[in-house]
């Protein structure tokens, strides 16, 4: 089964293209039936690869210390499951949404782009192939959040591209560091290497590098500044890929692949993950408080959650990296259809503001029902799945005997808890406001997404031992044993 | 060594621009410069004094190949990554262009419509 993995990129690049070469008859109705078909397809592709344990494709036939290698793990499939059941969605939402603007082609032309770097990163096992997949899906991405064009969906996608072209070119230079103390740029390699050299100065300045590039596109608090404007500017179904997906394989994923398996953690990495950890989850969640806008207050509460993420990394035991994932896999969800039904409650009253809100409950029944279960989970109010995750990594920072991390959990908990009550007060619940009078129900393809994303954000929480049992545990393994990871790699070279 | 060194500086000199400087245009160069030394940082780890080549003909001998050959795969790494540059640098450029036509100006500081 190892010819499927190239497909995950493949198909998405000659979608994009073919999109666009088509485009030039078809202008409206094709693209968006094309990448809807493009989607299913990727999503059916990972059937295939379900149950097989580890697959290594090998590019051109070349041996993998020397040749470009394609890697699936349980810890991938996770992630793909992620992106492409997030991007499928999406894209049916997109259906309806799209009619805002005027050109569709570039659109979902760049939305393939984007889904072909983010399925390149996660199957990539070459350093180098990474940040190339890295580099399509960051190019992708800041070109769709200044997809209005407006003054301020300009001024966000500048800032993000000036920011991230900057931890771009830091990555490509911790790149060079690691390849001229190893003399390679596949990961295991350069991983048994590390394991047998150990203590190169250099490679603590890569460590550097690396934290800095892949935090920034995480992000995480100290580098968060660009995340709040791209997110709440882009079009809803890229704030919903933005926040659910992009910022965690491009950052997350990035960082738990190059640190756990490839340069190594030691006591400082750890270290440093909590704080920034704890940082972002503080931060987030403070500056999340005094929003008005409804897709900046969700753009700051990502940041809080992926705090959350980083914390449960940072533990380093397998209780919290079983937390983290789960995080991971669930906020994939809750964040999408807040973000998703934020984009439905703009395009009725065309307001984003929580003052001019109110009342949602009786005009939009299916848009407010699905985004008050999305902040219930997001809020971890049980049995939803936000519960269960942060539950978990309470547990392990309490275990672990790490008080300062589980109050601030318990703290940051407890804020998220407040400012989506308030989003719930003011824009679901209450009097009807002036804007929301003209307000209908979203048309279906709008709705379909919602809907699923709020039975997804349900079942998880109610099947959450069997979820956890057979994706993320196998996942969580596969993350904590580098030598397995060479050994499937390299074999017994 | 002091290759390294002025190479270093030279991406400190992008750095600087593109934290220190105002206008848009000085930090899009100041981008373009960081991405030269990296570039050119890459080329330095397979650079060789006098190096040949690095390709196996029949007369040659592999030990001295091995010795006077440059290091091909970080010359594969940069073509890549300048056609990552041209790809960034142009969105970059017709941002800023798009971004003169809204606000009237390239200064960095009088574009501030979000913040929060």
């Amino acid at each position: 089964m190892d010819k499927v993995l190239p497909f995950f990129v493949a198909i998405p690049i000659f979608s994009a293209i073919f999109m666009l070469l088509i485009g030039k008859w078809e202008k409206k109705i094709f693209p968006r039936i094309w990448s809807i078909i493009t989607t299913a397809t990727l999503v059916f592709l990972i059937s295939l690869i379900w149950e097989k344990g580890t697959i290594i494709h090998v590019m051109g036939g070349w041996r993998p210390p020397y040749g470009i290698i394609m890697i699936k793990d349980h810890l991938s499939l996770l992630m793909l499951i992620i992106v492409n059941v997030v991007a499928f969605l999406s894209i049916i939402y997109s259906y309806s949404y799209i009619t805002k603007y005027e050109d569709y082609l570039r659109f979902f032309s760049l939305f393939m782009l984007m889904l072909a770097g983010m399925n390149g990163v996660v199957l990539s096992g070459d350093i180098f192939n990474l940040f190339v997949f890295l580099e399509i899906a960051s190019l992708a991405s800041y070109a769709l959040v200044g997809y209005g064009v407006g003054a301020e969906e300009l001024e966000a996608s500048f800032k993000y591209l000036i920011l991230g072209a900057f931890a771009s070119l830091l990555i490509l230079f911790g790149i060079g560091i690691i390849y001229s103390v190893t003399g390679s740029v596949n990961m295991a390699d350069i991983a048994r290497f590390l394991i047998n050299n150990s203590g190169n100065k250099a490679v603590l300045m890569a460590t550097g590098l690396f934290l800095f590039g892949f935090g920034l596109k995480a992000g995480l608090v100290p580098f968060h500044a660009w995340l709040p404007d791209a997110h709440s500017s882009a079009p809803a179904p890229i704030s919903a890929m933005l926040s659910g997906v992009l910022i965690k394989v491009l950052g997350i994923y990035a960082l738990m692949r190059v640190f756990y398996h490839v340069i190594g953690v030691s006591e400082l990495i750890l270290n440093i993950f909590l704080v920034i950890g704890s940082l972002s989850m503080v931060v987030g969640a403070l500056m999340g408080f005094g929003q008005d806008d409804i897709k900046r207050l969700f753009a700051f509460s990502s940041i809080s959650q992926m705090g959350y993420v980083m914390v449960g990394i940072g533990l380093g035991t397998p209780l919290g990296i079983i937390g983290a994932l789960f995080h991971l896999l669930n906020h994939a969800g809750f964040k999408s259809l807040m973000f998703l039904s934020s984009g439905a409650i703009e395009d009725e009253t065309g307001t984003r503001s929580l003052s001019e809100l109110g009342g949602l409950r009786q005009k939009m029944p299916v848009t407010s029902a699905s985004s008050v279960v999305g902040a219930l989970s997001i809020s971890g109010v049980p049995p939803f799945n936000g519960f269960w995750s942060k539950l978990i990594i309470l547990i392990a920072a309490l275990k672990v005997g790490n008080i300062w991390v589980s109050v601030i959990i318990v703290l940051t908990a407890f804020f998220t808890l407040s400012y989506y009550l308030r989003f719930q007060k003011n824009a679901i619940f209450g009097d009807i406001g002036k804007k929301v009078e003209g307000a209908r129900e979203v048309p279906i393809p709008m709705v379909v997404p919602l809907v699923l994303l709020a039975i997804i954000c349900l079942l998880v929480g109610i099947f959450n031992h069997s979820i956890i049992s057979n994706i993320i545990i196998p996942a969580q393994e596969t993350l904590l044993d580098r030598s397995g990871y060479i050994l499937s790699v390299l074999g017994n070279l | 060594m002091t290759l390294y060194m002025l190479n270093f500086s030279l991406m400190m000199v992008g750095m600087y621009a593109l934290i220190v400087k105002r206008h848009i245009v000085k930090k899009i160069l100041g981008i373009a410069i960081m991405e030269y030394a990296v570039n050119h940082f890459l080329i330095l780890i397979g650079f060789k004094k006098a190096g040949v080549a690095p390709i196996l003909t029949k007369d040659m001998d592999l030990a001295t190949f091995i010795q006077t050959a440059v290091d091909p795969l970080p010359q594969a790494l940069v073509l890549t990554s300048i056609v990552i540059g041209l790809g960034t640098l142009a969105l970059m450029v017709a941002i800023a262009i798009r971004l003169y036509e809204r606000y009237g100006t390239f200064d960095m500081h009088e574009i501030n419509r979000l913040r929060g």
